[in-house]
């Protein structure tokens, strides 16, 4: 594919001829692919990238990467039963949240950690949520990864893939049509539903599109194509040209993106943003990335890829190493300050993990909760049999969950 | 008024009195197919009366994402019969919506309306009853009035109810049923069935358009003597058991009646609870009256539906057992 240094969003009627370019502003060895036009995009980042900026974003991929790392082993040991790393994506987590505001809406799909991260989910709350234990906000009723945060503005992850896609396009209606009630301008923020090469496949994806684009609301259609759907390459996914090219089919924006460069990913982000507040219309982003982990803990890649593939990404294209030489340059980190801050990182992870591990269940009396916003009958029904039929049965019934 | 007044009328109150209300699906700006939203867009606005894409799955889900920033969304899908590809989204994403986000999220602000039922020409695809697709599904509500009073009432209940809901609508009865619609803002309980008329005999169960019918079988059961006590389930998840399991402690008898397929229709959860909650009292196996097991029929519908006679034997059959 080839590479531009433009920041472009292209309208429907304005489709670039051929392959959509990847806008970059990072090469891999970190410095500026066009200086002048590269440091436009530094200058106009916002917040502000100066020193600390740029520390904690790195330091955010890095506890990102050493969550990845210790969670995946957590579940080799039995001790959680699931995990989904982000590995090869850090880049793509950490520069759209970062030009994202919690007044912007979140559906995501299960591979946006660190965007969920950035916005200020802890790791007491990532641990509590994958043990299930009785501070996941969740309750324990779904499997790790499915966190949700209505402080956050992050919608409930659910397993059913692309079904988030229509519901952003009806949440920004609703913040839409909120705004002009309040005679405002534009809204307060924008719906991002991120998904992946292979969610958009789903029949929802076209419903999604379709309803944005008619409707007029403002949505960001964030497509994370890291090349793999569980075993699927895209060649087996789709024919056309990735996920961006569809735009101009349902009269959309569209903005192909490098998802190793983290600056590339704020800007465009910031420009989908901006475009979908001041017009109420859609915007198709799509970052190009690779999936360096497996799917899932249960699975296993190096059965339908080879290693080599996978080390070649790990080690020449790692959107962590990419802005890590950058902030080298600027003099902003060296290998000590790297080291000391995956330390730090890994330290807090940990010390997340053995506290959640060590917390109970929820109380069971919150299993009847919840179905619908009050307990019907018959639930109170069911609730009183089972606790009946536990009371027989006390020693198998000990304890939560597995 | 008749029915399709009576929704319009619900739909037009309950955006009067919720300026988040939104009304939308496929033909509903010009008034809809069944003219269930007349007037509502030159009254409300393009804003919150709109057409929406010829996609199911979208309506579902846009209505959801609606609903879960705050809205209240009164989504329409044209025909029940069409409802299967948004089932995911109400089945898993819908129902699931509060549960799973440990009660921080919700998408009690939607209601999805759609038309069910027997029409006499309608045939596979135009004559569904969905009812236990989805009373089947935790999390979601099913409501089906029987007349242009109650549906006012149980769909201004339904959209203000904090839980989704979907509202089916008997659509023969659109044109056909007119009844003293109060006016004003009035609703009529979820989750509560009515006893319409009192009997000592037999306790015969309905719901929707199939009520007409059992008052017809009820009143040919009459006059050979037998009284029965006719409910009207209204709201079917979740059931009030209590009424119907009242009346059969004192009948001993129970009827069960709907124009969906019998294997696996809702007759069967109404049928199980209540043998269980009153086998005592019963005085003969249950009766369930319901549909073939077939696709809905053109030609031969006279003979696939559960029509009054076909009630008026069963009613016999389970008095005189």
């Amino acid at each position: 594919m080839p590479l531009t240094t433009e920041l472009r969003v292209y309208d429907h009627d304005e489709t670039p001829p051929g392959t959509w370019p990847v806008f970059r502003v990072m090469d891999e060895d970190g410095s500026l692919r066009d200086p002048s036009v590269g440091q436009s995009y530094i200058d106009s980042h916002s917040p502000t990238l100066d020193e600390a900026h740029a520390i904690k974003m790195f330091r955010t991929m890095a506890r990102l990467s050493q969550m990845d790392h210790i969670f995946l082993n957590a579940q080799r040991q039995g001790r959680i039963s699931f995990y989904m790393s982000s590995q090869g994506e850090e880049a793509v987590h950490i520069g759209s949240s970062s030009a994202l505001t919690l007044q912007d809406t979140i559906f995501a799909q299960y591979r946006e950690t660190g965007v969920l991260m950035w916005r200020g989910f802890t790791m007491d709350q990532f641990a509590d949520q994958c043990f299930s234990n009785k501070g996941d906000l969740g309750k324990g009723r779904q499997m790790p990864v499915h966190y949700g945060s209505r402080a956050l503005n992050w919608h409930t992850i659910s397993s059913p893939l692309t079904t988030q896609l229509p519901q952003a396009a009806g949440a920004a209606m609703a913040m839409k049509l909120k705004a002009k009630r309040e005679g405002k301008d534009s809204s307060d923020g924008v719906a991002v539903c991120y998904f992946g090469d292979g969610a958009a496949s789903e029949g929802d994806f076209h419903a999604a599109m379709n309803f944005a684009s008619t409707l007029e609301t403002p949505v960001i259609f964030f497509c994370r194509n890291n090349g793999f759907a569980i075993s699927t390459p895209v060649r087996d996914q789709y024919r056309g040209d990735g996920i961006v090219s569809r735009a101009k089919g349902y009269g959309m924006y569209g903005i192909r993106v490098d998802g190793n460069d983290l600056f590339a990913v704020h800007a465009a982000t910031a420009k989908a943003k901006e475009i979908a507040l001041r017009e109420n219309r859609p915007v198709l982003l799509e970052t190009m990335s690779y999936r360096v982990g497996h799917h899932s803990t249960s699975d296993d890649s190096t059965r339908y890829r080879s290693t080599d593939e996978i080390k070649k990404w790990t080690e020449e294209d790692n959107p962590i190493d990419r802005f890590q030489r950058y902030c080298e340059g600027k003099g902003w980190l060296d290998d000590k300050m790297v080291a000391q801050i995956m330390d730090e990182e890994r330290m807090q992870v940990l010390q997340a993990l053995e506290k959640a591990e060590k917390k109970g269940p929820p109380e069971l009396s919150t299993l009847f909760d919840d179905i619908y916003k009050e307990k019907t009958p018959e639930l109170i029904r069911q609730e009183e049999a089972l606790l009946e039929h536990i009371a027989k049965y006390p020693e198998k019934y000990q304890g939560g969950g597995h | 008024m008749n029915l399709f007044t009576a929704v319009n009328e619900g739909m037009r109150q309950a955006m009067k009195t919720d300026d988040t209300a939104i009304t939308f699906g496929e033909d509903v700006a010009f008034g809809g197919v069944f003219r269930c939203s007349v007037g509502l867009r030159e009254e409300f606005g393009s804003d919150r009366v709109f057409n929406t894409p010829l996609c199911e799955q979208g309506i579902a889900g846009f209505g959801i994402g609606y609903a879960a920033m705050g809205g209240t969304a009164i989504a329409e899908i044209q025909f029940g019969d069409y409802i299967f590809p948004a089932f995911d989204q109400l089945v898993n994403e819908a129902a699931k919506f509060r549960y799973r986000s440990g009660g921080q999220w919700d998408c009690g602000g939607l209601t999805v309306r759609t038309p069910v039922g027997a029409v006499g020409h309608g045939g596979h695809y135009h004559s569904q009853s969905p009812e236990a697709y989805f009373t089947h599904t935790p999390g979601i509500k099913v409501v089906m009035p029987r007349g242009p009073i109650d549906a006012k009432g149980l769909l201004l209940a339904s959209i203000r109810d904090p839980n989704p809901v979907v509202f089916m609508e008997p659509k023969v009865l659109y044109r056909a049923a007119v009844e003293d619609v109060p006016e004003g803002d009035y609703e009529v309980e979820l989750g509560k069935g009515e006893i319409m008329r009192p009997g000592r005999d037999v306790t015969v169960v309905g719901w929707g358009g199939q009520l007409r019918v059992l008052e017809k079988a009820c009143d040919l059961a009459a006059s050979v003597g037998i009284e029965c006590e006719l409910i009207d389930l209204k709201t079917l998840s979740p059931w009030d058991v209590e009424i119907v399991s009242n009346s059969v402690m004192k009948t001993g008898r129970l009827v069960v009646s709907h124009e969906a397929p019998i294997t696996g229709g809702f007759a069967g959860e109404i049928v199980s609870k209540i043998q269980e909650e009153c086998f005592l009292s019963l005085e003969a196996p249950a009766k369930r009256v319901c549909g073939q097991d077939t696709p809905f029929p053109l030609v031969f519908e006279k003979f696939y539906i559960p029509d009054e006679t076909k009630n008026f034997e069963a009613i016999k059959e389970v008095v005189n057992f």
